[in-house]
This record gives C-alpha cells, structure tokens and sequence, in this order.
C-alpha cells in the first residue's frame, strides 16, 4: 500500500496551539511521525533579562495558562536560594496549598479534554462543570481565576482568612464526592476503556530512554515525582503517596491523574487544618547578588526546572526553563509510530500537552527552509559566530 | 461485558444541579470578596515617586509630565487599563497606598484610551 504523509497544524481545526506533525500513514496506521515544535516560541527567556524580578514573576506566571503557578514557585524559589532567604513557614504551606489546588484544576481539566478527544463530550462538560469549585476556590484565595499573581519572591502575597480556610474544607470535600464518580467512571466506562486501553504503550525502559516526566511517567509504571524525590516547599512534611500505574498506556494516565487528584485533595486538606501561624512573607531586597541556582517543581504536567543566573543588577543575567512538556514530546512522536490513525489524538493528548510552555529554543532558517534544534555547544558557536560578524551569519 | 450505562448516577445527579454558567449580561455573578479589577487612584495621597510604573510588569502604569498635586517637582503616574494585567503590584508597591483595585470588573469599551485612570 502506498504511503501517504499528512501534515496536522501547524494551523488545524484539531489543535489548540500550532504546533506541526507530520504524519506518514499506511492505509490506517501510522508509520511515520514528525513533530516539529516551535511554532509559538515567545521569547520569554530574552525577555526575562530585560525586566526586574518583581516584574519577571508576573512574566513567568505567563509561561503557561494552566500550571502557571509552578512556574511562578520556580522562580521565587530560584531566586530566594541565591538571595539566601528563608520563606515563613506559613508562606510555604500556602504556596503548596495554592500548587496542590493547580494540579487539581490541571488533571480534571485534562479528564475533561481527554474525554473531548475520544468524542465523550459529557465527561469534558461535566469534568469542567466540577473543575469550578476549585477554580472558585482559586479566586476566594488569590483574587483571580488563572495566572493569579500570588506568589512574590520572600513568600505569598495574601494570607488565608479562616473563613476561606473553612471555604476550602468545604470544596475539597464537594471535589472528593466529584473524584470519586470520575474514577468510578475511569475504571469502568466502556467508551473510555475502549479508547484508552493498549493506546501509547510505553514501556518503562523506553519511558526512561526518552525522558518522559510526570504522570506520563508514572503511568509507565515508573515512581518518580519531584515532590519526593527532591521535596520543595513544605512537600517533605505533606503526608501523600505517588501514584503509578502498571498499564503503561493512555488508561494508565487517566488513573494516575484521578488518583493522583485524589492526593492532592488530601494534601490540600491536611495543610489547610496544620497551616502554621506566623508571617506569610518576608521583605526582599531589589538586587539579587550574583549567583546562581537550580529549582525544580512537579508541575501537574510534570518536571518543571527553572535556573537562574543573577548579576548583582535588579534583572537577570540568565534564566533558563525546561517545561514538563518539552520532555514529553520526544515519547509522543515514539509512540505515534506504529499507531492506529485514530489514536493519535489520544496519544497527544495523553501528556497533556502545553506547546506555549515548551517552546524555548529552535533555528529556523528561512532561506535555507531549514529547522534545527540546538544543543548548548551549538548555540554557543552559533551566538559567537553571531557576535563576531556583527550581527550577521 | 456490557458497562453501558456507567454514567447513569452522574447523569442523575446533574439532572438536578443549576447550571454553571448564567445568561450574562441578564444575570450577574456576585464578584468574590477581593477580587482584583478596575484601579482606583488618588492623586492627593500620591507623592509621585515612581515605585509603581517601575514595578508595573506590563508598562500599563507610567509617569507622565503633569505635576504632581502634593509634590509640584514631580510626576504623575497614569494607569493604562488597555495594557493593565490586574496583578495589583502597583498597589502592593505603592509606599502612600494612593492606589487600590476595586472590584468594577466591566470595563468594555468603544474607543482606546478610554480606560486610563488618571
Ligand atoms: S495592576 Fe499590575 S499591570 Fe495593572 S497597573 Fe498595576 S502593576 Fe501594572
Ligand atoms: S507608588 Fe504611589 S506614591 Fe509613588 S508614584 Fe505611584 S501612586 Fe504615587
């Protein structure tokens, strides 16, 4: 039979962020698959280095819609460790507390688009439909509904009230009734199992080969979080399990993330009763000294690094970001290959792709019609060259 | 195995629940208790220091060359909403507490430069 090759996006009616596959199919399966990332490369990371800390949260906080608060914890983190400046113990409860609750909008947001993927839009209406009391919750807490402006490097920039303390007991008892009933329907619905199941195996060997980070990973039955394995915040005395699943497929992360929301739901509960007294930020000087630090989250998607590089100066030197989804792609375009036509939006699906947090760094040479994507030595030699003709390749 | 049906007591459930979304603009949603929206400025308790545009992330606040009412040597600073993200650092920032953000969150318009609080 003759090979076909389909381009999907970058611009598709089926994507909601252009990023370019290329599809080669054969009759129903896929025999061939290319994804070229890139295409909503913001330069974020230039721009960093042009705008004071305190404004670099708010640019941070933008990276991403849904995670953005991951984003925002790497940042004061980084930058509290080169400050050398130790966050009230309050603050980081309510850091944690305000993560917890984003991995929870995050994973039933992702039930929900997994749901509109495998055409059962009744699971993505009522799966949205409950993501409110958390969203809700989100507002109450920290004034806005995304993106909202929380953190600030020495702490949070609001306190909890014990009427919204209350509020949040509440909610995460609606959520947990809610939770249940999605994975009541996970484990046993025939639309999903149908859909899911043996869809994107990925073994655990090939998982670790291609750096697959977050639920993809522990979905392929590998026990990695960031939260335990290298606990920030108040992660090391939050009582929770990871999850894995033993499945490796598509069904496997839909557990993992209704579990793993389950967790969170606990955990939030648990810090809200034991939420320390005290301050909830500490005052922080403009200028950052020079240095230089690494900080790592487990964003709901996954591993998110942030490493930052102070100058002395109000602005930094360098700030470098590795979002969860970067490390994800590589075990799509594996796993698209082999696959039946029809599950390749379930597969890209399954990471819960976020292509606005992944695109960092790639070469594209108009002329030439060329696209490369970098490594530190090349873009090294590239910047030199750059440099040494004046601006000019 | 035949599972159909599955979603039955959640249908149920649902059937009798109020829906999330309302008729906007027919029907209002009550704001939430400190929300951040539409910036309230006082220029008598500004002194004109600057703190506020140098800390605005998305240049919606910036000085401009009117004299300052307390200070006549220095500026004042204006508050583009056009450009304004609602963070509410200016607020935080400000050392006078001459800004703070309400909770007036309609602020469609016709024209540019109709929303700059002054
Ligand atoms: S609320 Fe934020 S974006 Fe708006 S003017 Fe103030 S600092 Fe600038
Ligand atoms: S920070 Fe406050 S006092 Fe200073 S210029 Fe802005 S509004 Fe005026």
């Amino acid at each position: 039979m003759a090979e076909v090759t389909i381009p999907i996006g970058p611009i598709h009616p089926a994507l909601k962020e252009p990023e370019r596959f290329m599809i080669t199919i054969e009759g129903e399966t896929v025999v061939a698959a290319d994804v070229r990332i890139g295409h909503i490369h913001r330069g974020i990371e230039k721009l960093a280095e042009s705008k004071t800390y305190i404004q670099n949260l708010y640019l941070t906080e933008r990276i991403c819609g849904i995670c953005s608060f991951t984003h925002t914890t790497n940042f004061s983190q980084a930058t509290e460790e080169i400050l050398g400046i130790e966050v009230p113990k309050r603050g980081v409860y309510l850091r944690t507390i305000v993560n917890e609750l984003e991995r929870i909008h995050s994973h039933l947001l992702w039930i929900g688009v997994a749901g509109h993927e495998m055409g059962f839009d009744t699971l993505f209406m009522y799966s949205w439909d409950d993501r409110e009391i958390v969203q809700d919750l989100l507002e109450i807490m920290t004034g806005n509904r995304v993106n909202y402006a929380y953190n600030t490097i020495g702490g949070v920039r609001r306190d909890m009230s014990p009427e919204i303390a209350q509020k949040a007991l509440k909610a995460m008892d609606k959520l947990e009734v809610a939770m249940q009933k999605y994975i009541d329907i996970g484990l046993n619905e025939d639309t999903i199992l149908k859909r899911t199941q043996g869809v994107g195996v990925l073994s655990p060997a090939d998982a670790r080969r291609l750096t697959a980070v977050g639920p993809r990973l522990r979905a392929s039955g590998i026990k990695y979080d960031v939260r335990k394995a290298d606990p920030h915040a108040a992660y090391d005395e939050v009582p929770f399990e990871v999850i894995t699943s033993d499945t490796h497929d598509v069904h496997g992360q839909y557990v993992v993330r209704a579990l793993e929301t389950l967790e969170s739901i606990k955990m939030v509960r648990w810090m809200v009763t034991n939420l320390p007294d005290g301050d909830y930020r500490v005052k922080t000087p403009r200028k950052v000294p020079e240095g230089e630090s690494f900080s790592r989250t487990e964003a709901p998607r996954g591993e998110d690094i942030h490493w930052l590089v102070a100058n002395g100066t109000d602005k930094p030197e360098r700030l470098k970001i590795r979002a969860p989804t970067y490390a994800n792609i590589a075990n799509v375009a594996f796993n698209l290959k082999g696959a039946h036509i029809a599950d390749v939006p379930m597969i890209v699906a399954g990471i819960d792709p976020c292509m606005g947090c992944m695109d960092r760094v790639i070469i594209i040479d108009a002329d030439k019609k060329t696209q490369t994507v970098t490594d530190e030595a090349g873009l090294w030699k590239f910047a030199n060259d750059w440099y040494a003709n004046g601006g000019k390749k | 195995m035949a599972r159909a049906g599955y979603m039955i007591p959640m249908l149920l459930g649902k059937l009798t629940k109020k829906p999330v979304t309302v008729m906007y603009p027919y029907e209002k949603l009550e704001p939430f208790k400190d929300i951040r929206a539409k910036i309230k400025f006082d220029t008598n308790l500004c002194i004109g220091c600057g703190i506020c545009a140098r800390d605005c992330p998305s240049g919606a606040c910036y000085m401009v060359d009117i004299p300052n009412p307390v200070d006549k040597k220095k500026k004042t600073p204006h508050f583009d909403l056009d450009m304004c993200t609602f963070c509410g650092q200016c607020d935080e920032s400000c050392p006078k507490d001459a800004i703070k953000l309400t909770d007036e969150y309609e602020l469609a318009h016709f024209k540019r430069g109709e929303l700059i609080v002054k």
